[in-house]
């Protein structure tokens, strides 16, 4: 079984995931909404844009939040000067920087539950008497719901396993931002810790698997209605 | 009360203009597929909105473009009873039933849910769910959805077309007594000149 201070690394870990879906899935559902819904200029480039995080060197969205949101950055003079934080060196830091790069996958699978709703019961609801709104909350956000809920599972994965973007950005401190994969990392370093690495690893395959047959039951859930 | 219409819509490909007389009972819009029935039912719905015209139902302009007026769809109260049914598929049969009567302000509610549910006989299928039903009950929950949020006209879009003949008899029979009972105005869209011969009171041709 993993020691006291092993526990501290999951906990602190499943803290930073949490916090990093819950600040991401509102924007994540509006840039899904907007993709699968609205057609305007310059909706290539924000596709792409989404993207990024994807296919970019972790290590390189990690030093672009570093300049950001650094001291001398914009964002980093705006949290001082409105809030007297910084995101340096915090876990909050560290949950911005694996909500970005969940960011992508989440938004790729609301898009596809929005995008698999027939827009037709839409139009039904409307003429029942529901406003736009009524017919967005009680037609497409309860349909939409199963893959809302397998973004949340697998951002939540993604955000578990984030390095690059992290340890660029916030660095390695036990306690603030040393997650599961940094904690890994670091015992590596260490000669003789191998028992660690093993029962941290085997930590990081069962959240994984978990969250993965959840993302899994939870979309076959979602099938249902559409069949 | 009755249709009173005249619009054109353009749509790419196809300009549809129609025009209908005032005159009660079933107004059935006949033609071949693809001419614009469908598009017109969905202008008398606010679903899409014609290039010019005006549509009213009475005494009510639900469109004229020529004053502006263009009602939301929800402020319309058009049945609207689709060629596919589209039941809400994450409600049961009953939520279905109750979507649009539950929005719809009391005085212009005419059924209660156990009055439609009988009306169309469909008591026993409440709390089933749409991916369970038939063709046929489908397509009665959908009339009894378009009935329950007291519409002051209905629209129906072949509800008879995805039925076999034995079931067109009973979904027929319940037509002719919304015509009867209720003396609600129907528009009628159909390719099938033996069913506008038997329910409809003026046939308008769309070529």
């Amino acid at each position: 079984m993993p020691t006291a201070s092993e526990w501290a690394i999951i906990a602190l870990s499943l803290k930073i995931a949490g916090a990093a879906i819950l600040i991401t899935l509102p924007l994540a559902f509006l840039l899904a909404w907007l993709l699968a819904r609205r057609r305007f200029p310059g909706r290539m480039l924000l596709d792409t844009l989404v993207h990024l995080p994807l296919v970019l060197p972790p290590v390189v969205t990690g030093w672009l939040l570093l300049l950001f949101f650094g001291q001398r950055g914009a964002g980093g003079r705006a949290l001082e000067a409105l809030f007297g934080t910084t995101l340096m060196f915090r876990w909050t830091g560290a949950a911005l920087a694996a909500g970005i790069m969940a960011l992508p996958l989440m938004v790729r699978s609301i898009r596809l539950s929005l995008e698999s709703i027939d827009r037709r019961l839409e139009s039904a609801a409307r003429t029942l008497g529901a406003s736009p709104w009524r017919a967005f909350a009680t037609v497409t956000l309860p349909l939409a719901l199963p893959g809302v809920a397998a973004a949340m599972v697998l951002g939540f994965a993604r955000s578990l396993g984030e390095f690059g973007a992290t340890i660029t950005f916030v660095s390695n401190i036990p306690g603030e931002t040393r997650t599961l994969p940094l904690a890994i990392y670091t015992a590596l370093q260490v000669p003789g810790a191998e028992e660690s690495v093993t029962r941290l690893a085997i930590a990081s395959v069962v959240l994984s698997l978990a969250a993965l047959l959840t993302s899994e039951w939870l979309v076959r859930k979602g099938g249902r209605h559409v069949l | 009360m009755s249709f009173d219409l005249a619009i054109t819509v353009r749509r790419p490909g196809r300009t549809v203009t129609v025009r209908i007389e005032p005159k009660p009972g079933i107004t059935a819009l006949f033609g071949p597929s693809g001419v614009g029935k469908t598009t017109v039912l969905d202008a008398v719905a606010g679903l899409v909105r014609p290039d010019s015209g005006h549509v009213r139902i009475g005494d009510t302009v639900l469109f004229d473009a020529e004053h502006g007026t263009d009602l939301a769809p929800e402020r319309r109260g058009c049945g609207y009873v689709f060629q596919d049914g589209r039941l809400f598929p994450h409600m049961s049969v009953q939520a279905n039933l109750l979507y649009g009567h539950k929005l719809a302000s009391p005085e212009r509610r005419f059924m209660t849910l156990a009055e439609a549910a009988g009306f169309l006989g469909i008591e026993g299928l409440l709390h089933r769910s749409p991916h369970t039903l038939s063709g046929g009950e489908a397509q009665r929950i959908a009339i009894g959805r378009a009935l329950l949020s007291g519409p002051r006209a209905l629209l129906m879009d072949e509800p008879l077309s995805s039925l076999d003949t034995d079931r067109r008899g009973g979904i027929m029979a319940v037509i002719e007594r919304i015509r009867d009972e209720l003396a609600l105005p129907i528009l009628y869209v159909s390719h099938d000149r033996s069913e506008v011969a038997r329910l409809a009171s003026q046939v308008v041709e769309l070529k």
